[in-house]
């Protein structure tokens, strides 16, 4: 095994040459964690705002139910989704396990409790304070929580980064519905799981720098965007 | 205004509403017509946001009735505004804050933003449109509020302590465009504690002590010589000077 400042040398090596294998991997871990974001969030937002807004029977439920989700062990959801999508599940016909598609479904999964959740308790405090205005004005229902949402929405990408931070970072569920595969479901995660047991320790180490990169690049911008709103719209 | 049929005269029937084991209004009964300015006064915790809450149909009342006209409280929606004591502004511009509530009220498209600068002319706002309505100062902030209900030409229209976060100039300039809606034929029902504004914008008052109407009187009569053990109180110690 090598040393420790060797590995750094080769990690950066790696990135600096800009590596094919190194690339292809940083962009399938990419495109996967951001369609799942997408898709999390074209379904969590309005579910977290309907939540937040609605009044039914077993709303405090769901609530509890949704919070609690947000910490789902990422191995479970991809026991789960695997169960789903293998040849004897219900959604074997599609036939998607060990594909960046398979590992789209999970990550959704993962990330969706997360966006929902965040969204419905920031939906929720601003509601308290936009209620009694928006009836007035005669905005209710849907239309109150559509005004809400567009509203806060720069409080939301917070909930929305929160998401993609998840989803880049877990291991658990690609690696099962992805199957590592080299070259076709091999991302930044599941290769340094990989290649650290394997002792190629250059790629798992400049995997990791860029994950740390992008997670700590995606918060900062979080901040900003946020920054940038509160001066411009208060 | 609408050509329609008039929404007023206003009235509560048995008016009740508790909240948290705590009975806030008890039995308020009046009929509200059309024309003068009524003043909701009385001091804090007597039930004055409630009551206008009840009128407006923000909160339904625990028993008792609240009706427009003879009709119930939904078809009258549309002629009435409300002014908030603390404003809440959408984060956009101060014109697009009127021109949502313009297509909240089914205003067609096409007469919203001249139905808006409109508005904000008549506040004094018409150099600000263009800003983001949250950082306006408070004072303009509630003018903004005033313009968004003033571009609805509402038939009535409440006050809910509209300048008690306000400092004496800004207040001025709110009172002003509370005069503006009298003189237009708009019904103002105001709430407050401040007994020179109730003399200033009022014509007649309703005085709520813990949650009952303790009296009703035009506005002079109120505080030269007010008929209850009540509101005498109040007028007393709320002017110390006296």
């Amino acid at each position: 095994m090598p040393g420790m400042a060797e590995a750094f040398r080769g990690a950066l090596g790696l990135i600096a040459s800009g590596d094919a294998v190194l690339v292809g991997i940083v962009a399938l871990s990419l495109v996967v964690s951001l369609s799942a974001v997408l898709l999390a969030t074209l379904l969590g937002l309005p579910l977290g705002a309907a939540i937040a807004v609605g009044r039914f029977p077993g709303r405090r439920a769901l609530i509890v139910l949704l919070d609690a989700l947000m910490g789902l062990p990422p191995v479970v959801v991809g026991l789960l989704i695997y169960l789903l999508l293998s040849h004897a599940g219900p959604l074997g016909e599609l036939g998607v396990l060990f594909t960046p598609p398979a590992m789209v479904i999970a990550q959704t999964v993962l990330v969706l409790p997360i966006i929902a959740a965040l969204c419905r308790q920031a939906v929720e405090d601003a509601w308290v304070e936009y209620e009694e205005q928006l009836h007035s004005l005669g905005a209710q229902g849907l239309r109150a929580a559509l005004t809400l949402v567009w509203d806060i929405r720069f409080s939301l990408v917070t909930a929305v980064l929160a998401g993609l931070g998840r989803a880049l970072a877990e291991v658990g569920a690609v690696m099962i519905v992805g199957g590592n595969i080299d070259g076709v479901t091999r991302v930044m995660t599941t290769t340094i799981a990989l290649e650290t047991s394997k002792g190629d320790l250059p790629l798992a180490l400049s995997l990791g720098f860029i994950l740390i990169t992008l997670v700590v690049v995606l918060n900062a911008t979080a901040h900003l965007i946020k920054e940038a709103a509160q001066r411009r719209y208060g | 205004m609408a050509a329609s049929a008039s929404i007023l005269p206003l009235a509560l029937r048995e008016l009740k509403f508790a909240a948290g084991g705590r009975d806030i209004i008890q039995g308020v009964s009046a009929t509200i017509e059309a024309g003068p300015a009524t003043i909701i006064l009385g001091a804090n915790g007597a039930g004055k946001s409630v009551l206008m809450r009840l009128m407006h149909g923000l909160l339904a009342p625990s028993s008792g009735e609240v009706s427009w006209n003879g009709q119930g409280p939904a078809r009258a929606r549309r002629g009435q505004a409300m002014v908030f004591q603390r404003p809440v502004m959408l984060r956009r511009s101060a014109l697009a804050n009127v021109v949502y509530a313009l297509e909240l009220a089914g205003v067609p498209a096409a007469q919203r933003e001249q139905q808006a600068m409109d508005a904000l002319g008549e506040v004094g706002l018409s150099a600000v449109a263009g800003r983001p309505a949250r950082v306006l100062s408070g004072g303009e902030q509630q003018r903004l509020a005033l313009a968004r209900a003033w571009a609805l030409h509402p038939e009535v229209l409440f006050l809910d302590e509209p300048t008690a976060n306000l400092d004496p100039s800004a207040t001025r300039e709110i009172e002003a465009v509370i005069r503006a809606f009298d003189a237009s034929g708009t019904k103002i029902i105001m709430s407050t504690h401040n007994l020179g504004q109730a003399r200033r914008l009022g014509d007649e008052v309703l005085y709520l002590h813990q949650g009952r109407l303790a009296e009703r009187a035009p506005v002079d009569s109120f505080f030269s010589k007010p008929a209850s053990a009540e509101a005498a109180a109040f007028i007393k110690g709320e002017s110390p000077w006296a």
